[in-house]
């Protein structure tokens, strides 16, 4: 995106020297300091600061180091981009933007460095969109900064150092709006996304193993998402788990659960099962491993509502 | 147990020691210190009382009866181009006095009064290029004015309908013009400025000659949002104007319980910042520093501030009602003695340039002006039901065009219960 836009931006805190997860590692050399370069201490400032760099037609690309510090900015997020079209009667738009930041546990994060907010940020006006591997990281993220809609991206930062692809090197988008099947089945419908989908695709394997044929989908862009997708895998299938590392209660698989049974309800052969993070603050640090929605409370989760 | 544990950690701070790197390349002959531009020690334990220090005079050019104070100015101002200036700070208030009453027989459901703050909206506006950007807070009436948002303009907004560029979504008073740079406005205090910062970024990446002004209020600047701005501006050196409306109240809220220090301006040297304290009813004042200010932003592509000290007249809105919280004298002391229109109407009295005859005639077309704009904006009709779900997206989403199907299936099914004969239909 910087080299075929010349009115991209890359900021935030430390993303000059390459960022603390190495990031924007070598693009200052590549496209000078005022093209990257490092703002103040403040995610209200820098989420503010994009929104009028786009509302002047500039492709603002901000990271915030760690999703846990998002909040700050929600102010600018919920009031300001969400809205800035629609309040203006499309006078004024701020579809340039792109925030990226880091999400979800990592081992040893505690409460703050191991948020998954993503769905207090579905709300009208803005994309959601959350990758679940390199390759697709690359192709989602360079159709956010293309899309003349403001977009927030999580990155499962469990997965920079964990995960390894071949990731082409040539320039591709994969579309936002759509969902993926990832693993074809027959007996129940698993939804996921971002790292969650390692741990599903672990509970699924498991699951065959034992001779339960799952349907894996990556939900990919969670706001607007891809309902029909999700649909047509539960007509086939009947049942549906779905599982996320935020708390249960109003996470985004609450949402999920409640399309899905209106468009499917005559379908279901179990009610929806949710795997998902207790209602606590997430994630205490020495409890981490026993909070998480694992593959083995997934795979519980996936042999319960195949029996129900 | 509290006391002992103070103790301990004040041991634990003054045993820590900054590491001197051994590795990196740097000069011990100059500084050891990298977060100050130079270090100096002294001996002697200082701790300044900024109560102490002088407060920042205010720039002025007339007195309160009109009386030009100097000829000594940077930028002088063609008497006739105060005319015009004057005849826009009589618009701002007829406006605001039959909008404000109109609000009151229930025929908007809102309105905010600029009553006390015409000077230094149009003498900031003529100070301003066309090229410049402008954000508002929403008492920035004689800005869009004099900017070209005319008075039919602003009533469609008001009255929500089918011509409102914003297409009737938002309350009363809070426009915007794509094609007058300046952006629409919204509720949230001092949101804008941050954004301001990064607009005034973009234009000098592009070496326009031009330069952002943001307008905001002392209650605003006490946000996050300001802080930030400030701080974001003067590190990514952005040719930004931060205005600040100083009108000592934030509805019901006094500066005093506002803030503790020597107003805005003085929070400029915090950030590395320059700034003006001006007389904000003295509307020529206003102008100079603007022009000022704006010449300083653009040749240096630094960012400063402006605080004009004023005083609000009106209500906050008209939601609220000040008489409960502040004197009836002070507010009469203000219209008697220190009104902007009145001090700008005495100079040009004094140089010839306005007589009681064309001031009646102003105050007459004007009304006239606001009546006949107001009744051609409440006759027209309302925005289509289609403008409840586009401009969400740059595109529509699906999810929205099957809402947007129920919904008119809904109307359709229920037409008498609701009252859309004043919404326009899309053919």
């Amino acid at each position: 995106a910087m080299e075929t836009d010349p009115k991209a931006v890359v900021f935030g805190e430390d993303v000059k020297f390459g960022g603390v997860f190495r990031c924007t590692l070598g693009l200052v050399d590549k496209f000078g300091s005022d093209r990257v370069f490092n703002t103040p201490l403040s995610e209200q400032g820098l989420v503010g600061f994009g929104i009028g760099m786009c509302s002047v037609g500039h492709t603002a690309i901000a990271e915030i180091q760690f999703a846990d510090y998002i909040h700050p900015a929600f102010d600018q997020i919920i009031n300001e981009g969400s809205k800035y079209r629609y309040r203006s009667g499309s006078q004024f738009e701020c579809g340039g933007l792109t925030i990226r930041t880091p999400y979800g546990v990592v081992g040893h994060g505690g409460f703050y460095h191991s948020q998954s907010p993503e769905a207090t940020y579905c709300v009208p006006g803005v994309k959601v969109v959350i990758p679940r591997s390199p390759i697709q990281a690359k192709g989602l993220l360079l159709s956010c900064i293309r899309d003349p809609n403001p977009c927030i991206f999580f990155e499962p930062k469990i997965l920079y150092r964990a995960s390894v692809e071949e990731v082409p090197e040539g320039d591709y988008m994969i579309p936002l709006g759509k969902a993926e099947v990832v693993r074809e089945g027959t007996d129940v419908t698993v939804i996921g996304w971002g790292s969650q989908l390692r741990i599903l695709d672990s509970a699924c394997e498991m699951a065959e193993k034992e001779g339960y044929s799952c349907e894996l989908i990556d939900v990919r862009t969670l706001y607007p998402y891809d309902i029909d997708t999700l649909e047509a895998s539960v007509k086939k299938t009947g049942r549906v788990i779905i599982s996320h590392e935020a708390a249960v209660t109003g996470g985004w698989g609450a949402e999920l659960s409640a399309k899905i049974q209106e468009r499917c309800f005559l379908h279901l052969e179990a009610p929806i099962k949710r795997v998902c993070g207790y209602d606590i603050p997430p994630s205490p640090l020495v409890f981490e491993r026993i909070h998480i929605p694992d593959a083995l409370k997934n795979l519980d989760a996936i042999k319960e509502t195949v029996n129900y | 147990m509290r006391a002992l544990r103070r103790f301990r950690l004040n041991v634990l701070w003054s045993t820590r020691r900054r590491p001197l790197s051994t590795t990196t390349n740097f000069s011990l002959s100059k500084n050891n210190l990298p977060s100050l531009a130079e270090a100096k020690y002294v001996t002697e334990l200082l701790n300044h009382d900024p109560s102490q220090d002088p407060i920042i005079p205010s720039y002025r050019v007339l007195d309160e009866l009109g009386n030009l104070l100097t000829t000594k100015q940077e930028y002088h101002l063609d008497p006739h181009a105060v005319v015009e200036m004057y005849k826009t700070m009589a618009e701002v208030e007829a406006i605001d006095h039959i909008f404000m009453q109109s609000q009151r027989h229930g025929r908007i459901s809102f309105y905010m009064q600029n009553s006390g703050e015409e000077g230094l909206q149009v003498g900031s506006a003529a100070a301003l290029s066309e090229r410049d950007h402008i954000f508002s807070q929403y008492r920035e009436l004689g800005v869009f004015l004099w900017r070209g948002f005319d008075m039919q303009q602003v009533a469609h907004q008001c009255f929500s309908n089918v011509h409102d560029l914003g297409k009737g979504r938002q309350m009363p008073m809070h426009f915007g013009s794509h094609k007058l740079n300046m952006y629409t406005i919204s509720s949230p205090l001092a949101t804008q400025l941050p954004q301001a910062s990064g607009v005034a970024y973009v234009l000098k990446r592009r070496r326009e000659n031009a330069c952002v002004a943001c307008y905001f209020g002392d209650g605003a600047a006490s946000e996050g949002d300001f802080h930030a701005a400030l701080n974001f501006a003067a590190t990514l050196e952005c040719p930004v104007i931060f205005f600040c409306r100083n009108n000592g109240w934030a509805i019901s809220t006094p500066t005093d319980e506002q803030y503790r220090g020597d107003g805005i301006l003085s929070r400029a040297a915090g950030y590395g910042m320059r700034g003006i304290r001006v007389d904000g009813n003295d509307m020529l004042a206003v102008f100079e520093a603007t022009k000022a200010a704006r010449n300083y932003a653009v040749t240096q592509s630094r960012p400063i501030i402006i605080e004009a000290m004023t005083y609000r007249r009106g209500h906050h809105s008209s939601s609220d009602d000040s008489n409960s919280y502040r004197e009836t004298e002070e507010l009469q002391w203000w219209r008697d003695n220190n009104d902007p229109v009145s001090r700008v109407r005495r100079y040009l009295e004094s140089q010839q340039l306005w007589d009681s005859d064309q001031e009646a005639d102003l105050r007459q077309s004007m009304k006239k002006k606001v009546k006949k704009c107001m009744s051609s904006a409440e006759r027209a009709q309302k925005p289509p039901v289609e403008a409840l779900f586009t401009d969400v997206y740059a595109e529509m989403p699906k999810r929205l065009e099957e809402q947007q199907q129920d919904l008119k299936r809904h109307l359709k099914k229920y037409a008498s219960n609701y009252d859309t004969k004043d919404f326009h239909v899309s053919p």
